[in-house]
């Protein structure tokens, strides 16, 4: 674990040359910046004292000079500070996502993934500013207003003193106003909240407004929201509105003090005229680091708060790691289950589950909702550990394989399909290093059925999926799902109710092609419709996370309890032809949804969630 | 799924938002309409406008005049010393009255300009907001709640951010830009002239770095949605990741976005570390040719110290405007283009409209009839096929069917949420089409499956916005449907606090009270969507049983019922099965007759009745 602070200096040093000559160039640009006064005061006194019009061309062009080094100066030092903030902000970016792809699945359930969004964007672009434009702007200010004091008190010192006696004002009242607006936006901020909750609850809620005529009212409430909203914008520009016409006054009050202390001293003649003036020049350049000061401290203090928040981000830990002696015997495919419990939280999930899959055997599990079947399958590639009991591969608990051999040898179709922004050709190669032949994809495109919808897309294979391509029906998600386990060539596969969006013909075809490729390998299937799990080895019925029944399909059957139950019930649902009615109810809730967030940027955790949450 | 009320982060994902020219007349026209009613506010605004303008300039003249009349005449011996002592006081007076009034000006200029824009806009999102009310449950269908809550808050606020701050900067720019013309015109029309060539090469300098950054932003803007869109797909997809052992290649593919980004980010650097300093030495170089310029003239005695004095100070009052002008295309752009989705919306006319000459109804009877009704959400994909029936007066009847067999679609078409394809449905025997929405409503009395509840008090809930319900008559509605008890063990009773995600109440608690709502208005129809089969503890579910017999007795009731109780109390009993009508009768009769209600029963409410005993043996 490191400190907020070791982190800020980690990537602020990562390039220590470019930020000692940034710095350095930003003094540069603060001390050529305050030369040009210097010479219009010159050509000034020397236009009074009568002069040649080549001095005062000489004149002019020095300052252009110093003014033209400023500018490169000022170039340099924008270009070398800008781009360090971005490049801290690009290591930080990967080294959060390469942070995250190392946490358990748990941490995600636990941290929610708005959250995680808002700290790697919002967070991370107040820390990049604090590195950036705050840093920068910090540099010019401190240097300019340094210089320039230093050259206020070489032409008059009581001119100086009474300028810093003013100028500070600006800063104050620029301090004291950027508080209170904060304020007031906090306060608008509330009220948009209303105004958007306002709108939102009405219409999700529209069926029951329109069911009780309440359009009328709920206009009025609606604008009644909107006037306490309005009021609050309407306030909070009263303040903002101050921040302007009071900087202008106190910098037209300190030019004014200026001129007429300063005219006084030139009647007197213990000031040249164009020390004047170049007094005023002094002024207009110092006004805005008085005003900027307020600016960097805000910058520094929301980038040092959301830095801590990143912070937070490092310090988690991966809670499912490599085992310290790891065992790299490769894996059959031999699975047990002894003694497991397992809770999330407080609530228990699974207790006491054992059961044994030989190497090349079959295991159904079927059970109601929130029984705890996806939490059982969930343990074996280690999405989850076991809290009591072990879960042991050929033997050998799964904990001492490393992870990658672990996964490699796991097919593992999830309940929720998740797909990626990405042609379907990947989607399905996803768990390979290597690209997919040919004849691989269409082997598993043929295992999975997925071959003959995917003629009729527009680049076959090459179709990209997802917001920005096809969008997939539920069937067709599940069975690219399937595919992609499927093209590991895993020495286990388990499906985890994947098969529910998939019609009963195209889902028997499925199953006696996996039989196939399944038969020198280990297959465990979670499902709610008896027609998948029938022909399995063997069948786990779990009730609210025990085993309440065990054996063949004709075993429970005899045995008379949940699992005829469900028999009896599907029987009855097949000869509805409740299917077919799905279909058609399915359709009409799709054609209502098209502006679902695109797949594969939901919120939610595709297909892990549990079924107890 | 709605996007919740948040403003900015939607944003984030999208891609590439399309944005337009940045003025479009016929938009404008419109939306200037909406200044209307403010029009003297707004005559007010730019007088101050003008007066804020002038009161800028006059600083730096009234320097010249110190300058001119009091310090250097008396440097220079022309007058005595305290003659300029003299001199400079009233003119000091005079500048810090100036000062003054334009500090004022330019506070009450901001005021009204947010004043004016605010309440315009207002007008605006109420109108918005009042004319989606009135849209028909099709387009609520079709536009999920996300896409309307952006419309009315964010695009509205761009909206108001152009009116605030896009046309009055706008304005004001050029106004000043012309003041400022003129005075230094009237100062000196020479050196006015230096000044003047310097505008085209600044002009083409911001233009032209302005185009560069555009493309630049664009960039970093696509870059960074992808970045976001990557980052957002593989966190949600973190275990699929894993799962897959992708981790490397995901990570690799990731540095490549992310660099992409960088560089279009260090492009963008690039661009502002030349406009930047560009701008600067113009400026510079511009004042260098002043002093030039001037010297020559003051050596020849035909120019004061003072007006190079002011022309100095003008002249970075005179570039400022000209470049903020270029800033303000992004806002005017993304006005355009929200403009235009918000009248995109106010045009959409709603499909179910009340008839030029509806019907009145002055005593309901509760009679329902459908005659061949046909109806489809979408062209040619019907939800229900010439369904016939006739309910009368007090009768209670049950819909029953499968998933998506129709009975839902059928509430919906007595409440006129939707209007048949085919056929017709009567209301004592006149046809729905042929009276007013409200008249229907006000006698169909709705308990939705997913019981709404609104932000609010217990009490507001039940009567919600009608004010004529007494709270004696909100009390004895939440008595006779059996939710007084829990009501009244709820922390402040009647005026406790509500909302719809807040788990205050229970799914139990939340259906007494939507039974309380549909009872306080006393409809003479009730419409009952009962076939949520949540979890409900015991004594709640015996409650509702109670008050749903009780709210049957004496209308015309609908019930589309998974409680097996219920269905057995009804009178008649509507079997729906694909869209269709198949059978209908009673409860025993239709069991005897073994068709597709007998099937229904034993799949959905026996197994149902049958689950209880069996879970707790």
């Amino acid at each position: 674990m490191t400190s907020t602070r070791a982190t800020f200096f980690h990537y602020l040093g990562q390039r220590k040359l470019q930020l000692v000559i940034g710095i350095a160039c930003a003094a540069a640009t603060a001390l050529a910046s305050v030369v040009p006064p210097r010479f219009i005061g010159a050509i000034i006194d020397a236009l009074q004292n009568g002069t040649t019009f080549e001095t005062v061309v000489l004149l002019a062009l020095a300052s252009v000079a110093f003014s033209a080094a400023e500018a490169v100066f000022r170039g340099i030092a924008r270009y070398l500070l800008l781009n360090l903030a971005r490049q801290a902000e690009y290591e930080m970016r990967n080294d959060l996502f390469a942070h995250l792809q190392k946490m358990h699945l748990a941490y995600f359930q636990h941290q929610r993934i708005g959250d995680l969004m808002a700290r790697m964007t919002n967070d991370l672009t107040a820390v990049r500013q604090m590195y950036g434009p705050a840093l920068m702007q910090g540099a010019f200010t401190v240097m300019t207003f340094v210089f320039a004091l230093l050259s206020m008190l070489s032409v008059s010192v009581k001119l100086t003193v009474i300028a810093m006696i003013l100028m500070p004002l600006a800063s104050v009242a620029f301090w004291w106003v950027g508080r209170n607006v904060h304020v007031r936006f906090e306060r608008l901020q509330a009220k948009f909240g209303d105004l958007s909750t306002k709108a939102q609850e009405n219409f999700s809620g529209i069926r029951v407004v329109k069911a009780f005529s309440q359009e009328k009212p709920e206009v009025r409430d609606f604008a009644r929201v909107n006037r306490d909203y309005v009021g609050k914008a309407i306030g909070l520009t009263a303040m903002q509105g101050l921040i302007w016409p009071t900087m202008s006054f106190i910098l037209g009050l300190a030019v004014l003090s200026v001129l007429y202390i300063g005219g006084q001293d030139a009647i007197r003649g213990e000031l040249t005229i164009g020390q004047l003036i170049q007094f005023v020049a002094y002024l207009y350049l110092l006004s805005w680091p008085m005003i900027a000061i307020g600016w960097i401290s805000n910058m520094f203090q929301a980038g040092w708060a959301s830095l801590i928040r990143l912070q937070e981000i490092f310090n988690a830990q991966p809670a499912i790691e490599d085992s310290i002696d790891p065992v790299t015997t490769p894996i059959k495919g031999e699975i047990e289950v002894r003694g497991v419990s397992f809770a999330y939280g407080q609530t228990i999930v699974l207790h006491d589950v054992s059961f044994t899959v030989p190497a090349g055997g079959s295991l159904a599990i079927v059970g109601p909702t929130g029984s705890g079947k996806s939490t059982l399958v969930n343990l074996i590639p280690r999405l989850f550990d076991v809290q009591q009991g072990e879960v042991l591969i050929d033997g050998i608990n799964v904990r001492r394989y490393p992870l990658q051999q672990l996964r490699r040898a796991v097919g593992y179709v999830p309940q929720e399909t998740f797909l990626f922004s990405v042609p379907l050709r990947e989607n399905v190669a996803f768990g390979l290093d290597r690209e997919l032949t040919d004849s691989q994809i269409d082997w598993a495109g043929d295992v999975s059925q997925l071959n003959k919808d995917v003629e009729d897309f527009p680049a076959r294979y090459d179709t990209m999926i997802g917001e920005r391509g096809v969008t997939l029906s539920g069937g067709q998600k599940q069975r690219t799902a399937i595919a992609r386990a499927v093209a590991k060539d895993p020495q286990v596969l388990i499906l985890d109710d994947a098969l529910s969006a998939v019609d009963t013909y195209t889902e028997a075809e499925i199953l006696r092609r996996l039989r196939g490729v399944m038969r020198e390998r280990t297959s465990i299937v979670v499902a709610h419709r008896i027609s998948t799990v029938k022909d399995a080895d063997e069948i786990l019925v779990l009730d609210d996370g025990r085993v309440a029944e065990r054996g063949t399909h004709r075993d429970l059957l005899e045995h008379g309890g949940l699992y005829a139950q469900m028999y009896r019930r599907q029987l009855l649902e097949e000869e509805l032809e409740v299917d077919e009615e799905r279909e058609e109810h399915a359709k009409r809730v799709k054609a209502t949804d098209d502006d679902q967030p695109p797949f594969g940027v939901r919120p939610r955790f595709g297909g892990l969630e549990t079924e107890g949450s | 799924m709605a996007h919740g009320g948040g403003g900015g982060s939607v944003g984030f994902f999208q891609e590439d938002e399309i944005l337009g020219k940045a003025y479009d007349a016929r938009l404008m026209r419109r939306l200037l309409g909406y200044l209307r009613p403010y029009r003297g506010l707004v005559i007010v605004a730019l007088v101050i406008l003008l007066g804020l303008s002038v009161s800028d300039v006059a600083p730096p003249i009234i320097a010249k005049f110190i300058v001119d009349t009091a310090i250097a005449p008396a440097v220079s011996h022309e007058i005595p010393a305290h003659e300029g002592f003299a001199r400079l006081g009233p003119l000091a007076l005079v500048y810090v009255a100036v000062l003054l009034v334009s500090s004022g000006f330019r506070y009450a200029q901001n005021m009204l300009a947010s004043y004016v824009g605010q309440n315009a806009m207002y007008d605006l999102r109420v109108g918005l907001f009042a004319h989606l009310e009135g849209l028909s449950l099709s387009f609520f269908d079709r536009n999920p709640v996300g896409r309307l809550m952006t419309r009315i808050t964010n695009d509205i606020d761009a909206l108001t951010d152009m009116v605030t701050q896009g046309v009055v900067a706008i304005f004001g720019d050029v106004v000043v830009i012309v003041v400022i013309a003129i005075v230094l015109a009237i100062l000196d029309w020479r050196l006015a002239l230096v000044t003047y060539a310097a505008v085209p090469i600044l002009i083409a300098m911001t233009m032209y770095f302005r185009r560069m950054m555009r493309e630049s932003f664009r960039a970093i803007r696509i870059r960074l949605a992808r970045v976001n869109a990557y980052l957002n797909e593989n966190i949600s997809g973190m275990a699929i990741l894993q799962l897959f052992t992708r981790e490397q290649r995901s990570f690799k593919d990731f540095d490549a976005l992310n660099t992409d980004l960088l560089n279009a980010n260090q492009g963008g650097i690039r661009a502002m570390a030349l406009f930047i300093p560009s701008v600067q030495f113009t400026r510079a170089g511009t004042s260098a040719a002043l002093f030039i310029a001037a010297g020559y003239w003051i050596l020849g005695g035909q120019m004061t110290f003072g007006t190079l004095f002011a022309f100095w100070q003008l002249v970075e009052r005179f570039f400022s405007p000209i470049q903020d002008l270029s800033e303000k295309y992004n806002i005017m752009q993304a006005a355009m283009a929200s403009s235009e989705r918000v009248f995109r919306l106010m045009d959409t006319e709603p499909t179910i409209v009340d008839p030029p000459h509806p019907r009145e109804l002055a005593h309901v009877r509760g009679e329902i009839t459908f005659e061949n009704v046909s109806f489809a959400y979408n062209e040619g994909d019907h939800v229900l096929r010439d369904v016939n029936f006739k309910i009368s007066a007090a009768e209670s009847v049950a819909i029953v069917g499968a998933t998506g067999a129709g009975k839902t679609s059928i509430i919906s078409l007595i409440s006129r949420f939707y209007d048949v394809q085919k056929g017709r449905i009567l209301l004592d025997g006149v046809d729905l089409r042929d009276l007013r929405q409200q008249d229907v409503r006000r006698h169909v009395g709705v308990v939705l499956q997913d019981p709404f509840i609104f932000a609010g008090t217990v009490a507001s809930n039940i009567r919600l916005n009608n004010e004529a319900i007494s709270d004696q008559q909100v009390r004895s509605a939440a008595t006779f449907v059996n939710a007084d008890k829990f009501i009244e063990r709820l922390p402040k009773g009647y005026d406790t606090v509500v909302t719809e995600r807040g788990s205050t109440l229970s799914v139990g608690q939340k259906q007494l009270l939507a039974f309380a709502r549909a009872i306080a208005f006393n409809p003479e129809i009730l419409l009952v969507l009962d076939e949520a089969t949540s979890s409900v503890d015991t004594e709640t579910e015996h409650l509702i049983q109670d008050a749903l017999a009780k709210l049957m007795l004496g209308r015309t009731s609908i019930i589309i019922a998974h409680r097996l109780s219920t269905i057995q109390n009804v009178d008649r009993i509507i079997v729906l099965h694909k869209g269709r009508v198949v059978e209908m009768g009673t409860h025993r009769d239709l069991l005897g007759q073994r068709g597709v209600y007998h099937r229904l029963y034993e799949l959905q409410y026996r197994a149902h009745e049958a689950e209880s005993p069996t879970k707790s043996a």
